[in-house]
């Protein structure tokens, strides 16, 4: 039988409306693409800062110990000696290695935790963890009580504290809960932009009120496009892209988010993958003029053998030049050989190049 | 959305402005709108002879590709160099300087199949 499905809204969803923004499908979600436009909203996070509704991502919440709980073996990061106030990036596999998210999970407490994970995947994730957490870890999915938002940019940190105090000191990947119009909220120093910034979670139901008093302060709105533009320029992955049930974290190049000296579901899997090889890896490459490579896009060698395909590409404003990311075979292209990219006509020549392509952000600050 | 009184229009929103047998091309308002941040215009070189409603430029905005098909038939004569260095002209200007190419016109007759002003807002109108 067909069915209608709908597509989810975040508590922001008539504000956006109201701001006139292109709204587009993304993960089962009705979410912004741009407001003014891709570029400034790009320049304003880069220079300034800008405001993105992330409410869409999930959260759960789990209460028991690292070990006892199943939730050290469900996740690929260390968590042992994680700090309570801290949190660390890593990404849930299935026993055959295939990623079924990226995550970030949070000390709250001793024996306490949330885990953030992307939106299109939150119910699924929720069942994974449902399943792999024993009768020693107690699961809460709070995704629909919980909004967030990501505030980012050189000046997130000036302007928030117009408001809020006692996060001023966060380093790059801790968090506080301090007080937010009045909510005890987590405050965390992460993002995906590249530059100096905050995520809030806050309660959903007053989610608009925080979004109008941050846009209050002069911070722009920023949409989905100009937000992948900026997680591009640092070589970040996106789910669904570098990241997907059929391709391993080893080819997309996330070792250091595994700890080796644990025992998580699918370490077999990549244990075996290490010693027979990598088949494919994960690429950075840009072009030499202002052409971009697009998602899909094919890979060819110089001697225009098929290779593998572009997993994301956009102008980057930055580098003025298009950018990509891309799995291929491994051994086809040597350091600074040229190789192609494109849909077999008018193909556009780039060359590899590190990651991040934009080396200037403030993230670190 | 801004139309242009004395041009014509396709169904993939180029606009052709005819001055006797010489005609100049662009992207509409609604197209350039819908690209988004215009950062790259590829231009054919002035001599090729192109057929109405051929393939015969392409724009990239920062989050898409975009091929451009020539409203008339003829041969190009010039383009618009300064769309190199600022391909941004066609957001900020897209019926003016943000024009992208100029074509010796070889039939007239093809005016035919292009919409006028009134239609192309009712077309626009449809799409809505």
């Amino acid at each position: 039988m067909l069915s209608e499905t709908a597509l989810k809204q975040t508590p922001l969803y008539h504000e956006h409306v109201r701001l006139a923004a292109k709204i587009v499908p993304f993960g089962g979600w009705d979410m912004p693409l741009q407001y003014e436009g891709i570029l400034a909203e790009y320049t304003a996070t880069r220079r300034d800062v800008a405001v993105f509704d992330t409410s869409h991502m999930g959260e759960f919440l789990i209460e028991g110990n690292v070990q006892d709980s199943g939730l050290d073996r469900l996740v690929t990061q260390r968590l042992s000696d994680l700090a309570v106030g801290a949190c660390r990036y890593g990404v849930l596999l299935k026993e055959d290695g295939g990623v079924l998210d990226d995550l970030i999970v949070y000390r709250l407490a001793d024996a306490k935790w949330m885990v953030v994970v992307n939106g299109a995947t939150m119910e699924k994730d929720a069942v994974h963890f449902q399943h792999g957490l024993t009768s020693k870890g107690k699961f809460q999915n709070i995704s629909a009580q919980t909004g967030k938002l990501d505030i980012q940019g050189p000046k997130s940190r000036e302007r928030l504290a117009t408001f809020i105090k006692g996060f001023e000191k966060l380093v790059f990947y801790t968090f506080t809960i301090c007080d937010v119009l009045g909510e005890q909220a987590i405050v965390s120093r992460t993002g995906y932009t590249g530059e100096l910034g905050y995520e809030i979670y806050f309660p959903w139901g007053r989610t608009t009120e925080l979004w109008k008093k941050i846009l209050s302060l002069g911070v722009k709105p920023a949409g989905l496009g100009s937000r992948d533009v900026l997680r591009l320029e640092m070589g970040y992955s996106l789910y669904g892209h570098e990241l997907d049930d059929n391709i391993s974290p080893l080819e997309a190049g996330l070792d250091k988010f595994i700890d080796w000296e644990k025992d998580f579901i699918g370490k077999s899997a990549l244990l075996k993958e290490k010693k027979d090889g990598l088949q494919r890896r994960l690429i950075a490459f840009a072009s030499s003029n202002r052409r971009s490579p697009r998602s899909g896009h094919k890979i060819f060698s110089a001697d225009g053998k098929n290779i593998g395909i572009v997993t994301s590409g956009t102008f980057s404003p930055a580098l003025e030049k298009g950018i990509g990311l891309g799995l291929v075979s491994v051994g086809q292209i040597g350091k600074d050989e040229k190789f192609y990219v494109g849909d077999g006509k008018n193909n556009l020549e780039v060359v590899l190049t590190p990651r991040p392509f934009y080396k200037q952000g403030t993230f670190r600050n | 959305m801004e139309v242009m009184e004395d041009y014509l229009y396709t169904k993939e929103h180029e606009w052709i402005r005819i001055d006797d047998n010489i005609a100049t091309v662009g992207i509409s308002e609604y197209a350039q709108s819908a690209l988004g941040d215009i950062t790259f215009v590829e231009l054919p070189e002035a001599g090729l002879e192109v057929e109405q409603f051929e393939q015969f430029a392409s724009v990239e905005s920062v989050k898409a590709a975009s091929d451009i098909y020539c409203p008339m038939s003829g041969t190009v004569i010039e383009v618009n160099e300064d769309l190199e260095s600022s391909p941004e002209l066609i957001n900020r200007n897209c019926y003016e300087k943000g024009w992208m190419v100029k074509i010796e016109i070889s039939n007239l007759e093809d005016k035919a199949n292009l919409m006028t002003a009134s239609e192309y807002q009712k077309f626009l109108e449809s799409l809505e």
